[in-house]
């Protein structure tokens, strides 16, 4: 076991330094001189100057790459060319906001996911399958910056129950949580379907309910176990999506996270801080599909035991 | 019913060609009509500088479609042509080109396309070439997947027997079995696209006003929500219906021919 996570890990290894090289290579795309794009053509000599020995652009391209590295090792992600704070704490500020909002959409997807999926596979071809398939099928045309408008309009302008957007009060997370998780929990309702209906029609489903056993316990003990498995290698592919997602939600809504951040420093120009976010975000995407992938062989007996 | 998908693109398509002969200023701004709801001139109502939504509707409807297009032709192209050298050649340039894609499937979803346009500055070209550096992935790695086996087919390797040149092999005996399953990943990501180019334009990376847009029109729906819902509600109902169809137009042709996606 502990082996098969090494070699895994090792794996992972060259897609995280293409994710540096690429990431550090962004600023190399900028048409043009970055110093310029970043100060205007208008800041003084001496401005542009410091600007440029502080990105190292004035060392040759794999000498910057390696004190890029260099300082990633340490903690540090540069600084913020619009506010000179140091981009590490900027991160630190606006990481919990969004860690909590896709936790909660997660959750959120989850719990509305998964049973919608079950019943849509018990009742194959019934009304509930239907229902289910029509609401994953439009929410999957409905990207983040249209299901939130939707989700204001009709919880905070016409219902009137919950804010619409900021980080207070407390139920302001609502919103966008429930943007972020249903986007979500559609493709958790089709693959948990098309999952527990391909298990159901196995051998060993079928001797479980020769032997006797109640459909409950078939389904939840049996069939349940084996077809939840392919849906937790989809749930980490789909915190992607979820993650990417919060750069949208988090501006519709207002809402102070990474997503926010990122939106801000493109605005500002402010590419140290892009850059920062960017890596961020694409270097938890790789961790949670490694977790996601050890999770997956401790979950399936066929792998763990072999 | 089941023609609906079709004929929602085709309505999207023939409108898009009507506003491109028909002139119905999209930018003809009138102050006294701002974010008034709709009446006999302007269908959908009006947009925050009194232009009618419908006309600019349509207008953003011709670069969202532009935009799929040009960019669906670009990658497909492009990402078939080296999925299918690496799944025929194998090697080395396998292995290069399996490397790379991992690196750019290591970006969840829009980011990186975001982060591209975002160094590139907005505009249509970079908007353009933000969504081909990305887009090209998919066609690649299904191409390749699917060459790798078509390799090992019995037609296949007799014609090789028989002394077909690669590109024969290549043209004439593997690319026509590919086209089922590019023909439908296209379609699903064409609706991708859809959704990917309002995605840039609403964080406007994407085309620069007064030039309207899916994606900028919705961001200024978001800013004028609680006092002109119409403007919204119009352009959101707009860019669903569009990506819905494309969607079950997918699902037709997949199921038509019985392509199994990954």
């Amino acid at each position: 076991m502990i082996r098969r996570v090494i070699k895994r890990l090792w794996g992972v290894l060259p897609v995280v330094f293409g994710v540096l090289l690429l990431t550090f290579l962004l600023l190399h795309l900028v048409p043009g001189d970055p110093v310029d794009v970043m100060l205007g053509e208008s800041a003084a000599v001496a401005d542009r100057a410091q600007l440029r020995a502080e990105l190292g652009l004035d060392q040759s391209l794999p000498v910057q790459f390696v004190q890029y590295l260099n300082h990633l090792a340490h903690g540090d992600f540069g600084r913020s060319i619009h506010s000179g704070q140091a981009v590490s704490s900027l991160l630190a500020e606006r990481l919990p906001a969004t860690l909590k909002l896709a936790t909660l959409a997660l959750l959120i997807a989850l719990l509305v996911g998964l049973p919608l999926g079950i019943i849509a596979a018990l009742r194959a071809r019934h009304w509930p399958d239907t229902v289910a398939s029509l609401f994953s099928l439009s929410l999957s045309a409905m990207p983040h910056f249209w299901l939130g408008p939707l989700l204001m309009l009709l919880f905070g302008l016409w219902l009137g129950w919950l804010p619409i957007s900021g980080m207070t009060p407390v139920s302001a997370i609502i919103l966008p949580a429930l943007t972020l998780g249903f986007g979500l929990s559609a493709i958790l309702t089709r693959m948990t379907r098309a999952s527990l209906l391909e298990v159901l029609s196995e051998d060993f489903v079928r001797t479980a309910r020769a032997k006797g056993l109640s459909e409950s316990h078939v389904i939840l003990r049996h069939a349940l176990r084996a077809a939840l498995l392919p849906v937790v290698t989809v749930i980490g592919l789909q915190m992607g999506s979820l993650l990417a997602g919060t750069v949208i939600t988090e501006t519709v809504f207002g809402w102070d996270g990474l997503g926010r951040l990122l939106v801000e420093s493109i605005e500002k120009r402010d590419y140290p801080v892009t850059q920062a976010c960017v890596l961020v975000i694409a270097l938890t995407y790789v961790l949670v599909n490694l977790c996601t992938d050890i999770a997956y062989q401790r979950l399936d007996p066929r792998v763990r035991l072999s | 019913m089941k023609q609906l998908p079709a004929l929602v693109i085709l309505f999207w398509l023939a409108a898009v060609v009507l506003a491109a002969v028909v002139d119905l200023s999209p930018d003809h701004i009138q102050l006294e009509h701002i974010l008034a709801s709709a009446d006999r001139h302007a269908w959908l109502g009006y947009d925050d500088l009194g232009r009618n939504i419908l006309a600019r509707l349509l207008s953003g409807a011709g670069v969202s479609l532009l935009v799929v297009g040009a960019v669906t032709l670009i990658t497909l192209s492009i990402g078939t042509m080296l999925g299918l050298l690496a799944g025929f050649y194998g090697g080395w340039l396998d292995r290069l080109l399996m490397r790379i894609t991992d690196i750019f499937l290591a970006f969840p979803g829009m980011l990186l396309a975001i982060a591209f346009a975002a160094v590139l500055g907005p505009g249509l070209n970079n908007l353009l070439l933000a969504l081909c550096m990305t887009s090209w992935v998919g066609y690649a790695r299904l191409t390749r997947a699917q060459a790798l086996s078509l390799r090992q087919r019995q037609h296949v390797q007799a014609s090789e027997a028989l002394g077909a040149s690669p590109w024969r092999l290549m043209r004439h005996h593997m690319l026509p079995l590919l086209a089922a399953p590019l023909v439908v990943e296209a379609t699903y990501s064409m609706a991708g696209l859809v959704i990917a180019e309002a995605s840039l334009s609403f964080l406007g990376l994407g085309v620069q006003a007064p030039q309207a847009s899916w994606g900028s029109m919705l961001r200024d729906g978001v800013r004028y929500l609680l006092v002109a819902p119409h403007y919204v509600l119009a352009t959101g109902i707009s860019l669903m219906s569009l990506v819905l169809a494309i969607n079950l137009l997918g699902d037709r042709l997949r199921d038509h021919w019985d392509v199994k996606r990954a």
